[in-house]
């Protein structure tokens, strides 16, 4: 799996890039790079349906994001508590990375899955449902109720934005 | 094991983004990388060695395949990240619209 330590790797380089560069444009840039390498990852994990989701997605998640760069980034300011704050939250992530690297140790180990559930639907998907892609036979079947929440949820996001960013009926206020 | 820490080191870089920028757009972006490393940290417990995809052909037995369960609620977990993404993007351009700025610290007024 030196492919996909390497692609990890990318992904944390990218991530970097994008927290810490000023310029918004390059930031929304690398994280389009980290969403990418995931669509990657996707597809050497032998996830192909989600590698082509994951792509439309990023594609339109960086056209929603370059929407917002309306300005630099703010610069950075060193006064007050701003050491004490960097502190404590370099000291919360390494505390939770540390407890993270002993909880690993009791999950199922890298490639072997434990497939509980996985075995029923896999033994008995073909005859019942007669998908023979059983990621689609779970969501479209298996768990149906859950696509129809999933589109509830978009519904109610797509109702959320066109609320939020309508121009009718927005009285012009001075600030 | 490597490849999980790895994955969750991703995840702490968000949280970083999240708890200590000032720049709305900043720390969006640090959501949307934090809902990247646990999409992949699911795909990564769902791995097989050796494994296929999860589709079945002629002839091929089924137990070596990936899991498919995680592959699917993920499915689900994607379009719904994009949907979140949008919405928290028009909030923040709301936002910049009102108070002409990005910055958390200067967005203070409870009114108008």
């Amino acid at each position: 799996m030196l492919e996909l330590q390497l692609l990890l790797l990318f992904m944390i380089v990218g991530a970097i890039i994008a927290v810490e560069v000023k310029d918004m444009i390059s930031s929304v840039i690398a994280v389009g790079a980290v969403g990418l390498g995931l669509s990657l990852a996707f597809l050497i994990l032998k996830a192909p349906d989600l590698a082509i989701t994951q792509l439309i997605a990023e594609i339109l998640c960086l056209i929603i994001l370059i929407r917002a760069t309306l300005k630099k980034d703010l610069p950075l300011v060193r006064d007050g508590r701003w050491f004490f704050n960097t502190f404590s939250t370099l000291c919360f992530i390494t505390v939770f990375l540390g407890f993270a690297f002993l909880v690993l140790k009791d999950i199922p180990p890298f490639g072997v899955p434990t497939m509980k559930i996985a075995r029923e639907v896999l033994s008995c998907s073909l005859d019942k449902t007669g998908a023979t892609n059983f990621v689609t036979s779970v969501i479209l079947d298996f768990r149906a109720f859950d696509t129809l929440g999933e589109a509830t949820v978009l519904f109610c996001a797509v109702m959320g934005v066109a609320t939020v960013m309508r121009k009718t009926g927005r009285k012009k206020t001075k600030i | 094991m490597s490849v999980y820490f790895l994955c969750l080191v991703l995840f702490s870089i968000g949280l970083y983004c999240v708890l200590r920028k000032r720049n709305i757009i900043k720390i969006i972006i640090g959501i949307a990388i934090m809902e990247y490393a646990i999409n992949l940290f699911f795909i990564l417990i769902a791995y097989r060695w050796q494994g296929r995809a999860p589709i079945m052909a002629q002839g091929r037995e089924i137990l070596g395949m990936v899991d498919p369960i995680p592959q699917a609620l993920i499915l689900t977990s994607i379009v719904i990240g994009l949907s979140v993404l949008a919405l928290l993007v028009g909030i923040a351009l709301r936002i910049f619209d009102k108070y002409n700025t990005f910055d958390i610290t200067k967005i203070k007024r409870l009114k108008g």
